[in-house]
């Protein structure tokens, strides 16, 4: 059994300690050892989408330092991961450093979306959880189009006991975060977010759940704003869910 | 150097032009509808060809390969046209390919041009250079002809009518056609339109297209269209003078086989394209006497030159990625301020003009990637818009209080105590604007969300202060 | 050479930088892993390419080349036509004596405009695009005359379908053509609504007969 070591993410650490927390129960409950690196910090995605890329590679640096020796990096965020996945290598490259470039190489591969960890690396499409409510899912662009995540995190919530799943319609369709783009756009990032809102609302479910808190955090937003009366929640903290215990 | 694409220089920035847009019901109404029909067809026919994915890899190989040898490839088409019976004009800038248009127009003595879609004169402002010059350029493509009788511009790079619904351009076709009635009938709108233009196809000596491919081993011209109006204009008038943009070679005839099966499901969404014409040179019996090729520089060697973007030279213009785009669906083409919007528009214009312009265009996207997914020549849009927001980072062009923002961030970011440090200090922060465990009315650029959205207020507990509790700081 | 031929070329030169020395080599490398040819077998490939010139509103016929005269005839009476264009090459074994013929010999266009439609032979037919191939031989006539009339009328044989566009454009290739215009139903636009409407500039009625046998 590998050792987990959890990424948990710049945000999830302020914003959704809680999904870091369901990260931790699912693993420990399916047997495995599960650590936690407190040098971690951030991925530098932000930085780098938003053009900051001097101010990026440090935190690229300073990331394959933390996990070079890992043996399984699980991360519960798909846009962290694409982030790693498809800039590092590149980062490395223009940097023109070859050892760099070989570390990071040796390194992503080590490294899973929480969905991706349990259907891929694990091996489990049934995690053993109960959570008695209706949910619908919004595929997170990251994690269909960067990740190529297809349905896991669906297979995965086909198998708790209880749910009763709603398609999103236009699911793929973006919530129009965008990360800054959601502060330097704001009035057409929320024109997107309101037909994403009434996608969810039409699907008359309790919960909207994602592999992504910052897609969450965005449709979350607009829903409290509008006391919609239905919860965000990240596919983690369903799955953390038994008849014992988690989120109710 | 007068690099122009359609209006971008003077336009408002993105944000600004989109807010305005936005209020605009009806259009956003049209092009959802319009956005959505076209993406359902889409896909439905890309559906049916299980080497889609073979068809994009070989397009962007071949469309590498010629950039790298762009100099090589232009030379052989220039040889392969003229001993066809074609001349090549080489033009650097969008003034040049003007004048030399204007100059062939005005020799033959012509007063009247016919035209088929080319979005390459839109980037020169060719029509309003050719009414200058006492020249009347009259639009043939239905769209394109429609936003000209409007006065209008265009708001897509296939359908440029696109934001426009038929009582709208019913009322537009019955003031300039002078109609003493007209329905708003699809059926009938189209048959005004064959009307309109039957007279001038058959009378006007003078032709201009742009062109889809030009090939290098042949010397040919490719134009892809619909209605028949493109072979109407390079096949009736006396001189044609075709104008394209230099990245529009392809090395070989062989290489249309590809790019032929790609174009038109992207673009319309159908199998084929009504009409694909292709000619070489002049022909005796057959069309035009005269033939002239305008090769437009205008700046794409400038793109060229960026290793890290050249691939947007790649584009073959089928607005697959602005159907695809979630922003471009909200706002429509206008707030692109460009004669190319969406996704490809927010990536060539602000390169077609050197940044000058359009600094705003690549922020105006949430790269969510359905762009890049539906490229049929696999542009990677978001990298390249990442890019160049890279490039005006570096030229200082963000406000100061984003790059000092960005700037506390990176040292938060740069270890475990500075961030638990910063955690602390966002969590003090927030208590002024925290009513029942959400964040309203933000000051600054977080205002922006605010206005919206809540924002759940920061929890008491980080993960990392439970995780140090639950381990007895033992863990590392 | 012109100036702003040396000043582009110079540019792109400069842009490019350095680059596999050989060409040919690099062209020859990139990978086309598509599909090149069909594999249907041509019942199955003429079914398909009926079924999709149907689906883009195009009429069609089948025939046998003994009947062909009479297919032609059926066809354009089907559209009230009595009189059409044809090609100066078309052979003669192919007309019906019920309508009448006019060679296509004048180089002005008003005799195409008022005339009622055109008949062709064509160069190919692709069943998985439902187009037809023009290459403007003597069978098929100048540009123009399958463009101005309202009504176009095209014969395509059973051995001048292929499944794919890549054997379609093979086989032009190899004939060596100037000239190629593909054609793919009658003349249309989707530019009011997204509405697909059949019709505009070129001919607003096109019509194949296949000639199988």
């Amino acid at each position: 059994m590998p050792v987990i070591s959890l990424f948990i993410t710049c945000y999830n650490d302020m914003l959704f300690p809680e999904t870091g927390k369901a990260v931790v129960r699912v693993l420990e409950r399916l047997g495995h050892a599960v650590e936690f690196r407190r040098q971690q910090t951030c991925c530098g995605q932000m930085h780098y989408n938003t053009g900051y890329q001097r101010d990026a590679f440090p935190m690229m640096l300073h990331f394959v330092k933390v996990f070079r020796d890992a043996e399984t990096v699980c991360v519960p965020s798909a846009s962290c991961v694409a982030m790693i996945r498809d800039h590092f290598p590149k980062m490395a490259d223009r940097a023109g450093d070859a050892s760099l470039r070989k570390a990071v190489d040796e390194l992503v591969p080590r490294v899973f979306e929480f969905s991706e960890l349990l259907t891929d690396r694990l091996g489990v499409t049934d995690v053993g959880a109960f959570f008695p409510h209706s949910v619908t899912l919004h595929t997170s662009c990251h994690a269909i189009r960067s990740l190529h995540i297809g349905d896991k995190p669906w297979r995965l919530l086909e198998h708790v006991r209880g749910i009763r799943l709603v398609e999103l319609p236009r699911r793929d369709q973006c919530c129009g975060f965008g990360g800054t783009f959601a502060i330097k756009n704001a009035d057409v990032s929320a024109a997107i977010l309101s037909e994403k809102v009434e996608s969810v609302l039409d699907t008359q479910a309790e919960v909207c759940a994602a592999v992504d808190n910052s897609c969450l955090m965005h449709i979350g937003g607009a829903l409290s704003r509008q006391k919609a009366g239905v919860r965000c929640l990240h596919i983690a903290e369903i799955l953390a869910s038994t008849e014992s215990g988690g989120v109710q | 150097m007068s690099v122009r694409v359609g209006e971008a220089a003077h336009a408002p920035a993105f944000p600004k032009a989109a807010k305005r847009l936005l209020e605009n019901a009806q259009l956003r109404r049209n092009v959802r509808r319009a956005t959505d029909t076209i993406r359902a067809k889409r896909a439905k026919v890309v559906a049916e060809m299980a080497d889609w994915q073979e068809l994009r890899a070989a397009a962007h190989e071949i469309k590498e390969h010629t950039l790298r040898y762009l100099d090589f490839y232009l030379e052989r088409f220039e040889a392969n046209c003229t001993r066809a019976g074609g001349q090549v004009h080489w033009a650097r800038d969008a003034d040049e390919a003007n004048r030399i248009a204007i100059g062939l127009i005005q020799a033959r003595g012509q007063r009247e041009v016919i035209k088929v879609k080319t979005m390459t004169s839109d980037e020169t402002g060719l029509n309003r250079a050719l009414e200058a010059a006492g020249i009347t350029p009259h639009e043939t493509d239905l769209a394109d002809m429609i936003v000209q009788l409007g006065e209008d511009k265009p708001s897509h790079i296939v359908v440029p009518a696109l934001h426009r619904n038929r009582s709208e351009i019913r009322e537009i076709f019955l003031r300039k056609m002078k109609l003493a009635e007209l329905s708003d009938r699809p059926e009938d709108l189209t048959g005004a339109a064959r009307g309109y233009l039957r007279e001038k196809f058959l009378r006007v000596k003078a032709g201009f297209s742009g062109a889809n491919f030009a090939i290098a081993e042949t010397g040919s011209i490719c134009v892809v269209e619909s209605e028949g109006n493109g072979r109407m204009c390079v096949t009736l008038p006396e001189i044609l003078i075709t104008m394209l943009g230099v990245e529009k070679v392809i090395p070989t005839f062989r290489d249309l086989e590809v790019f032929l099966q790609l174009l038109p499901r992207s673009a319309t969404g159908e199998r084929m394209n009504p009409y694909n014409s292709i000619w070489t040179g002049v022909s005796a019996g057959d069309g035009p006497r005269e033939f002239h090729v305008i090769l437009l520089d205008n700046n794409r060697t400038a793109v060229l030159a960026d290793a890290e973007s050249r691939e947007t030279l790649d584009c073959i213009r089928c607005g697959a990625c602005l159907n695809a785009c979630p922003v471009y669906r909200q706002t429509g083409g206008h707030a692109y301020g460009s004669i190319y919007s969406g996704p490809i528009g927010a990536i060539l214009s602000p390169q077609l003009q050197s940044m000058d312009h359009s600094k705003s265009l690549p922020y105006a996207s949430s790269l969510c990637g359905a762009c890049y997914e539906v490229c049929p020549v696999k542009i990677n849009i978001p990298e390249i818009l990442i890019h160049l927001r890279a490039k005006l980072v570096e030229s200082g062009y963000p406000p100061l209080v984003e790059r000092a923002a960005m700037k506390v961030a990176s040292v938060a970011f740069s270890g475990a105590d500075s961030l638990a440090a910063a955690q602390g200090l966002a969590r003090l922060c927030q208590w002024p604007f925290e009513h029942d465990g959400q964040l309203r009315n933000l000051p600054g650029l977080l205002g922006g969300w605010t206005d919206f959205r809540d924002l759940a207020a920061i929890p008491k507990e980080s993960f990392r202060d439970w995780w140090s509790k639950r381990t007895g700081g033992q863990d590392e | 050479m012109s100036d702003a031929k040396t000043e582009i070329l110079e540019r792109i030169r400069r842009a490019v930088g350095p680059r596999p020395p050989e060409r040919t080599v690099d062209y020859a490398a990139t990978e086309r892993h598509y599909r090149h040819s069909g594999t249907l077998d041509g019942a199955a490939r003429l079914d398909m390419l009926e079924e999709r010139l149907r689906d883009y509103g195009a009429g069609v016929y089948r025939t046998s080349r003994a009947d062909l005269p009479a297919a032609i005839a059926q066809a354009a009476a089907a559209r009230g036509k009595r009189r059409l264009t044809i090609p100066a090459g078309l052979p003669r074994e192919w007309l019906p004596d019920t309508i009448e013929f006019v060679p296509d010999e004048s180089d002005s266009y008003a005799g195409l405009d008022c005339g009622e439609g055109a008949l062709t032979a064509c160069a190919a037919a692709i069943a998985m695009t439902g187009s037809i191939v023009l290459a403007h031989s003597p069978t098929e006539g100048r540009r123009a005359l399958t463009l101005v009339p309202d009504y176009h009328l095209c014969v395509v044989f059973a051995a001048q379908v292929v499944e794919t566009v890549p054997e379609a454009l093979r086989r032009v290739a190899a004939a060596g053509a100037r000239l190629i215009t593909t054609i793919a139903g009658p003349s249309a636009t989707a530019d009011i609504e997204m509405i697909r409407i059949q019709g505009v500039h070129g001919p607003r009625r096109l019509d194949v007969i296949l000639v199988v046998d």
